[in-house]
Formats: C-alpha cells, sequence, structure tokens
C-alpha cells in the first residue's frame, strides 16, 4: 500500500506542482524569457514564505483580489467583459502586466453571460438582465430552500440540490426535479423505470440545454485558462485552486437566505445546525478536489454572516465558527492554504478564530483595525489586505502611499504579510491602486 | 397580560408571545392595549440591538411576531389613532445597487425610535427618491449602498435633490458597506452612519427628538 502523504507533504507537493508549470500538451511551460522563468518562482516563493510564516521573504508580497476593476479600468463595461470572453481575457493581461503584482487570481471574475442566459439563471441579477452594463452582477436574495425543507438537504445533499434547489435558481434545470432516485437503482429487476424521465420532453430539454450551456462554459473557460497561460510564460502566477463556504453561509446566503437562516436560528436551531454538519464534509471536498485539480494550493472562503453585527459572539460560537473550523482544518488535512476573506468588520471574531495552526492560512481582512488583527489572528495566520475601497476611490496616491505604510508597519515588520485591497471593489483610480502596489515594492523590503 | 405579551416579545419567545395575543384578541381586550405591548416590546428589541445584547436573528424575529400579531388585530388596526411621530424619514438603497440588510437594519431602528419611514427599496433612481421628497416631505434622506458604484450613485441622487431645488428642506446621511466619511463629502451629503445607532442618532439630531 502506497505510504500516506502527510497535509505538510500534500502541501509541499501543491507548491512545487505551481513552481514547475506545464502547458496544455502537459510539457514544461514554455517561458518567454529566462527573466521571466525567475521573477514566476520569486513571486511564488514570496507568497509561499509570507504564508508559512517560517522565513521571511525577500520583502512583502502585493497583489490586487478585484471585483470589476480590471475590466471598467479598460473602459469596458461589465457586459462586454462577460459577453466577450477574449477582449475580457486580454483587458485582464493588460491588468497584471500593467499593475505588476505578485501573483493575480485569474480572469474568472465576470463570468461567461451567454451561459447564465443559456442556463436561465435566477440566483443573479446582471448587466442587461436587471443591472446596468457598467454594473456588476448581484446576488437575487430569497428562500430558495423553504423552512421545511431541511430533512431533505440533511438525508441526501446532493438529491437535493439537482432535484428541488437548482430547478429553482436555473430555469432550465426544471427538467431535473423529474430524476430519479439515483440510490433506488439496484438490481435488474424494474431498473428500467428508473430511466422513463430521461424519455420525456422536459428531462430532455434540460439535456439539451446543459450540452449547450457546458459548450459556452468550455469556450470561457479556454479564453481565461488562455490568459492564464500566457500570463504565466511572462512571470506571472495565479495559485488560487478553487472556492468553499462556511456551512453557515452556504446556507445563509442562497438556500434560505438572510431572513429565514436568522429565523431558523431561534425556530429550528436543531436542524440548522444539523444541517451544517451534514454540508460541512462536501464543503471540505469541494475546497480539495478543486485544489487537486487545478494543482494550485489556495482555496478562497468568502466569509459572510459572521462579521461583527450579524450574530452574538454566543451564536457566532456556537452556530457559525464550529463547521466552519472544521472547514478550515479539513483544507488544511488536504494540502490546501485556506483563504477565508473577513468581509466586513472582525473585531469581535478575532479571539474566536485565532487558535489556527501557524503559517496553514491566509487571511484576508477588510475593514478589521490590522493592528488589532496582527495581534491576536495575525500571530498564526498571514493577512491579506487592506487598503479600503474609498481610499482607492476617492483617496490620493499620497495618501494611499501612507495607508500601505501604515499597515506594513503594523502587520508586517516580522512576515506574515500581504498587501492587497481590503474589499473586492469595481471603481478605483488607477494611480492609487498603482500607488498601493508601488509603494509596497520600495517600503515594505526586508533588509 | 400585556406585560407578559411585552415580555415573550422582548425575550425572543415567538410561540408564547403568540399565544398571549391570540388569547387577549379572544377574550376581547382592547386591541390599543395589545399595539402598545407590542411597541413597547420593540422599543426593549431596540434597545438590546444598541447595547450589543442583540443582533440580526433578535431583530428579524422582532419583526416576525410584529406583523403576525399585527395580522390578528388588523381589522381593528384600521380605527386606531395614528401614533406621534419625531419625523419623517425617506431611506433607499442608490441605483445600481440591490443590497438592503444594512438598510433594513437602519428601517427597523428607525421606526423603534419613532420615525416614520418610508422605504423606497433597492436600486432607486435619483428622480424616484426627488419625487417621493415632494409627496412625503420628510426631514431626513437616508442613502444605503454597498458596492462601490454606490459612492457615485450618492454623489447622483444628493445633485438631484439639489437640482430639484429641495437640498435645504432635507438632511442626508450615506452609510453602508465601504461608504465612510470620505464618501460622504464625495457625495454632498450632510453625515455618514458608521451603523444603525448612528444612523438613529442623526436622525434625533437633525429632527430635534430626544
Amino acid at each position: 500500500m502506497e505510504k500516506q502523504q502527510s497535509p505538510e507533504e500534500k502541501q509541499e507537493a501543491l507548491w512545487e506542482g505551481v513552481l514547475a508549470p506545464k502547458g496544455p500538451d502537459g510539457d514544461p511551460l514554455p517561458f518567454q524569457s529566462p527573466e521571466a522563468e525567475k521573477a514566476f518562482k520569486e513571486r511564488i516563493l514570496r507568497f509561499k514564505d509570507a504564508i508559512q510564516m517560517k522565513k521571511l521573504p525577500d520583502r512583502v508580497p502585493v497583489t490586487i483580489f478585484p471585483s470589476m476593476f480590471p475590466w471598467l479600468n479598460a473602459g469596458m463595461t461589465v457586459e462586454e467583459a462577460m459577453y466577450d470572453y477574449g477582449k475580457c481575457a486580454e483587458a485582464f493581461k493588460k491588468f497584471v502586466k500593467d499593475f505588476d503584482i505578485d501573483v493575480h487570481w485569474g480572469a474568472a471574475a465576470p463570468g461567461p453571460g451567454k451561459f447564465f442566459e443559456i442556463m436561465d439563471y435566477k440566483l443573479y441579477s446582471w448587466p442587461g438582465h436587471g443591472v446596468a452594463p457598467e454594473h456588476v452582477y448581484q446576488c437575487n436574495e430569497g428562500e430558495y430552500m423553504t423552512a421545511d425543507e431541511y430533512d431533505a438537504l440533511i438525508q441526501d445533499p446532493s438529491g437535493y440540490f439537482s432535484n428541488v434547489y437548482l430547478p429553482r435558481v436555473f430555469g432550465s434545470l426544471d427538467g431535473f426535479a423529474m430524476l430519479p432516485f439515483l440510490p433506488g437503482i439496484l438490481e435488474m429487476y424494474g431498473v428500467a423505470f428508473n430511466f422513463i424521465p430521461f424519455g420525456l420532453p422536459p428531462v430532455q430539454n434540460t439535456y439539451k440545454k446543459l450540452f449547450e450551456a457546458g459548450g459556452e462554459a468550455l469556450k470561457w473557460a479556454g479564453a481565461v485558462g488562455g490568459a492564464d497561460g500566457e500570463l504565466a510564460t511572462l512571470g506571472y502566477p495565479n495559485i488560487l485552486g478553487g472556492f468553499t463556504k462556511a456551512p453557515f453561509d452556504v446556507i445563509g446566503d442562497t438556500l434560505r437566505g438572510t431572513k429565514g437562516v436568522m429565523l431558523d436560528i431561534y425556530r429550528q436551531p436543531d436542524k440548522l445546525l444539523e444541517a451544517m454538519d451534514a454540508i460541512t464534509p462536501l464543503m471540505i471536498n469541494m475546497g480539495v478536489g478543486a485544489s487537486t485539480m487545478t494543482g494550485n494550493p489556495l482555496i478562497f472562503v468568502p466569509l459572510h454572516k459572521g462579521a461583527d453585527g450579524f450574530l452574538s459572539d454566543e451564536q457566532f460560537k456556537k452556530f457559525y465558527w464550529p463547521t466552519l473550523e472544521k472547514v478550515l482544518l479539513g483544507l488544511i488535512e488536504g494540502g490546501c492554504v485556506p483563504l477565508p476573506a473577513a468581509e466586513g468588520g472582525y473585531s469581535t471574531r478575532l479571539e474566536v478564530v485565532q487558535d489556527l495552526p501557524k503559517g496553514k492560512t491566509l487571511w484576508m481582512i477588510d475593514l478589521t483595525d490590522m493592528a488589532d488583527v496582527k495581534a491576536t489572528l495575525g500571530v498564526n495566520a498571514c493577512l491579506l489586505g487592506n487598503v479600503p475601497s474609498a481610499l482607492l476611490n476617492l483617496g490620493t496616491p499620497q495618501e494611499v502611499e501612507d495607508y500601505v505604510k501604515k499597515v506594513i508597519d503594523e502587520a508586517g515588520t516580522d512576515g506574515g504579510l500581504i498587501v492587497c485591497n481590503g474589499a473586492f471593489f469595481d471603481q478605483a483610480k488607477p494611480e492609487n491602486v498603482k500607488a498601493m502596489v508601488d509603494t509596497t515594492k520600495e517600503y515594505g523590503v526586508y533588509k | 397580560m400585556s406585560k407578559k405579551l411585552v415580555n415573550a416579545i422582548a425575550d425572543m419567545k415567538e410561540e408564547e408571545a403568540l399565544n398571549i395575543a391570540k388569547k387577549m384578541v379572544e377574550d376581547g381586550s382592547d386591541p390599543t392595549a395589545i399595539v402598545d405591548a407590542a411597541r413597547e416590546a420593540m422599543d426593549i428589541v431596540g434597545q438590546r440591538y444598541e447595547k450589543g445584547e442583540y443582533f440580526l436573528p433578535e431583530l428579524m424575529l422582532a419583526g416576525e411576531m410584529m406583523a403576525q400579531i399585527t395580522e390578528m388585530i388588523k381589522p381593528e388596526l384600521a380605527k386606531m389613532p395614528e401614533v406621534k411621530r419625531f419625523g419623517k424619514v425617506l431611506i433607499g438603497t442608490v441605483e445600481g445597487d440591490i443590497h438592503d440588510i444594512g438598510k433594513n437594519i437602519v428601517t427597523f431602528m428607525l421606526d423603534v425610535n419613532g420615525f416614520e419611514v418610508l422605504d423606497l427599496g433597492v436600486d432607486v433612481p435619483p428622480q424616484k427618491f426627488v419625487e417621493t421628497i415632494k409627496k412625503f416631505k420628510p426631514q431626513v434622506i437616508a442613502l444605503s449602498g454597498f458596492l462601490t458604484l454606490a459612492f457615485d450613485a450618492m454623489k447622483e441622487t444628493v445633485g438631484a435633490i439639489e437640482a430639484a431645488g429641495l437640498r435645504d428642506d432635507v438632511q442626508i446621511m450615506v452609510g453602508g458597506g465601504q461608504v465612510n466619511e470620505e464618501i460622504s463629502k464625495y457625495a454632498g451629503a450632510d453625515a455618514y452612519g458608521k451603523d444603525a445607532m448612528a444612523g438613529v442618532t442623526l436622525a434625533k439630531k437633525w429632527t430635534g427628538a430626544k
């Protein structure tokens, strides 16, 4: 039997993989110059050293983790970025080169507009479908899972998703509501009955839509993947492996909705806890699986409804943190580096979340005071942040420079810091964004 | 009975609260007593939220209890006298932005603190604010926004209010997401409110409510 790799070995293997990238044909990726190859490796190691907190990198790494900024800054509308995959990829490549960041996060943020149309996606409004061409897509909050459906979700999460939830959020998946119960397909006698739905027009129509949507997704992935590949040959790595979510947010964001999940805390707390337990291993598998597939170690975990002001300390400790902690530890166990984004303020949560294994996580910090974070969570975790959107939007390059220096002084003098924006932004003055990058490169050198 | 109702709502005992209210209706209690008890309870909920004892789950459950109790006495409600309000607040999420969690909390807190609040919802165009100001005649405008696009939308909304000659009639506060003092200045608003409590404080100051 093959010896089981330890979590550390798994992670090292992932880092080795990203340091030796392969082209689409499986051969080593041809860099455009020896300088590009050198820069590529230096940038990855700079990130790795900052995250692992074992030794100081040569300087504080810097990145930009934007929402629609790369495309708006290129003079495009969000609509164009969503519908013209080629233009989307070109603008993103230019963005990475112009701002010359250490690592980038890929051009996938706009997503394929045509795909969303084919699927009749109801969960979001996007340009031309509920929001203006120049505006970013936004979630249509709702109660997509009803209060009495917890048992169905707990007993068979995949079946609940395929037959109940997905047909509600994708109009084109309405045929899935008729799919057979797959664990019931057991023996020859009567087995054909299970396949009758596939002969019916609604199911067949859904599959036709799926073929079309899959083709569209592939076309889009080719364009954004191509951008990744070309940027790598120029020396700019993308080490994002995928994403997963806190189980409380899985239920609260897009299943029960904010109101639903908040009421469930009082009306059916046991069901809520049970459901979060049921989906916790799935959320771990989702992250580890994505990391294995892409070969990249970082798994993004956007945190929403556990921020300051949403829940009491007791509610956070009882409902939000236990399953999130399990997800983070499960990702670490699988060799990944979880990247939780503490959107909003997290001051009241720092004490609870601070005891994670050292050098294994990277936390994106938004509005929380960086000195406070450094003194608590930052003892064991590398921090990513936290230049505010308002400053990038309305400030001057000098103000951005001052802010970045303050962040480095407060949170970066002994490693464990990557300078970045604090929240996902669309609009900003490019000279301010540039000042964030340039200041870090000059001021953040470790001597 | 009404004291029990106050406590049940304020302590988040939904089933108990609804049972007491139902019993009061059946016993032929004065609907005014039920409404007064519910309002008193909302006041306590608001105070506990301000003190950091209550959070979103409690605000949402309190809102649900209030709605269910109101439903029970609906036929009687129309005959009851209007409560005295401190002032009028017009609130909405600015054009292009459809986020509403923060706005809803501010609306709830203004309401329990005695303001008449008109909520225009999300993605509200500047002209909609202008038209509503003319009809509703609020003293206070509260603009909410979560995304960076809201910065310009807030500025445009204040600009439209100004262009309509209404700017001197109202005080404008902004808040939400990445909004801060700088955004307030940029938008031409009168103040930035960090959270729902700050919003209530501003509204009280501007309307002279104590």
